[in-house]
């Protein structure tokens, strides 16, 4: 599977540099080995979702309750959990670090991915969350630690696209 | 059995644990009992109580969580059954108030008055102990069991569809999550140990 170990072991990483401790997750082929890495790292606590809108509830509980968490997903997890964003993290002003896997941009192989990607940046802009994108090792570490930082000051959710060009190795 | 009185017979057991609930009647209905700064009233969100309470749960586990759920809210996250039932944190009890209606929005019947069953639901789900209950009596007992337990546990609460007049109460929504973050910073020391 040519999903990039050596960037997913960057980025998982970077989260834990930032006090990550709980990580939810619903598994998609670009986030296995993060997954991986999650339920390998015995400090970890890695919920398992069975719907994504799940992880925002979660990630409220463990922020009020002291623990800083992230939330991995792919673009149509993120649809799927948009209202809980809204009325839950929005609502009550609570921090959500989103690892947000971009598929459907360019070099997107499989059709049923290709709706999803054209509308997760305009979905993201119309709910005002923040986002940047991580497609190159090199700024995935500082990104992630400023996306949490503004995060954590601003008491709202920030997104980080997960792109083709840093997750994928052709 | 009225939600109302259920709450009231088990209000003093409240003191010192996590109390989280959902919208609506229930939230209105403790608070006019009485807030406390360990109770948080998630205003909107249907269906991410049980998720607010396993997230505490999982981080907290010195802490002992309640949730106080409603047939709506549940029926709209019930893979969040699943989740709960995967980690089966020891220190979360999950009550679901069952009107068999939604209440706050003009009390329209849902799928509990026509047969579905939470507490099987849950229990297929993987919840270890569950349990449906009808009266005060039987309420108070299983709510005290379920603390001793140190299990998960889901109790249905069939309950009257009856609820305050209105919803909208005093404590503002972000005043409430502030207090409640605080508490939970302080908890650990002053709160009695997770039973």
């Amino acid at each position: 599977m040519p999903v990039s170990v050596n960037h997913s072991r960057l980025i998982y990483d970077a989260l834990k540099e930032c006090g990550v401790g709980l990580v939810s997750a619903l598994p998609e082929t670009w986030l296995v080995h993060l997954i991986r890495m999650a339920e390998d790292d015995p400090e970890m606590i890695l919920v398992r979702l069975a719907k994504e809108e799940e992880g925002v509830g979660v990630s409220a509980g463990a922020y009020l309750a002291g623990t800083k968490s992230a939330m991995l997903m792919q673009n149509h997890g993120f649809l799927a959990a948009v209202n809980g964003i809204v009325s839950c993290a929005q609502l009550y002003r609570i921090p959500l670090l989103m690892l947000i896997s971009h598929r459907g941009e360019f070099g997107e192989r499989d059709p049923w991915q290709t709706e999803g990607g054209g509308v997760t940046e305009h979905v993201l802009q119309a709910l005002r969350i923040p986002f940047a994108y991580l497609d190159s090792p090199g700024h995935v570490s500082h990104r992630i630690r400023k996306a949490q930082t503004l995060a954590y000051s601003s008491n709202k959710p920030v997104a980080l696209l997960l792109c083709r060009d840093l997750m994928w190795e052709d | 059995m009225l939600r109302l009185d259920a709450l009231k017979s088990v209000y003093d057991r409240l003191e010192g644990r996590v109390v989280i609930t959902i919208m609506g009647a229930v939230a209105a209905e403790l608070q006019a009992i009485g807030h406390r700064p360990n109770q948080f009233y998630l205003q909107h969100a249907m269906g991410l109580a049980s998720s607010l309470g396993l997230g505490v749960a999982l981080t907290r586990p010195e802490l002992s969580v309640v949730v106080f759920d409603g047939d709506g809210s549940i029926l709209m996250n019930l893979g969040g059954l699943t989740t709960l039932a995967r980690y089966r944190p020891r220190n979360l009890v999950h009550v679901v108030f069952d009107n068999e209606s939604l209440l706050s929005v003009g009390g329209f019947p849902t799928a509990t008055s026509t047969g579905s069953d939470i507490a099987a639901m849950a229990a297929a789900a993987g919840v270890p102990r569950t349990a449906t209950v009808h009266t005060l009596n039987e309420f108070v007992a299983a709510f005290d069991e379920a603390l001793a337990a140190r299990e998960l546990t889901t109790i249905v609460a069939k309950v009257d569809a009856k609820g305050p007049a209105g919803f909208v109460t005093d404590l503002a929504l972000l005043e409430n999550r502030f207090e409640f973050q605080r508490w939970l910073k302080t908890a650990a020391r002053t709160s009695q140990p997770a039973s």
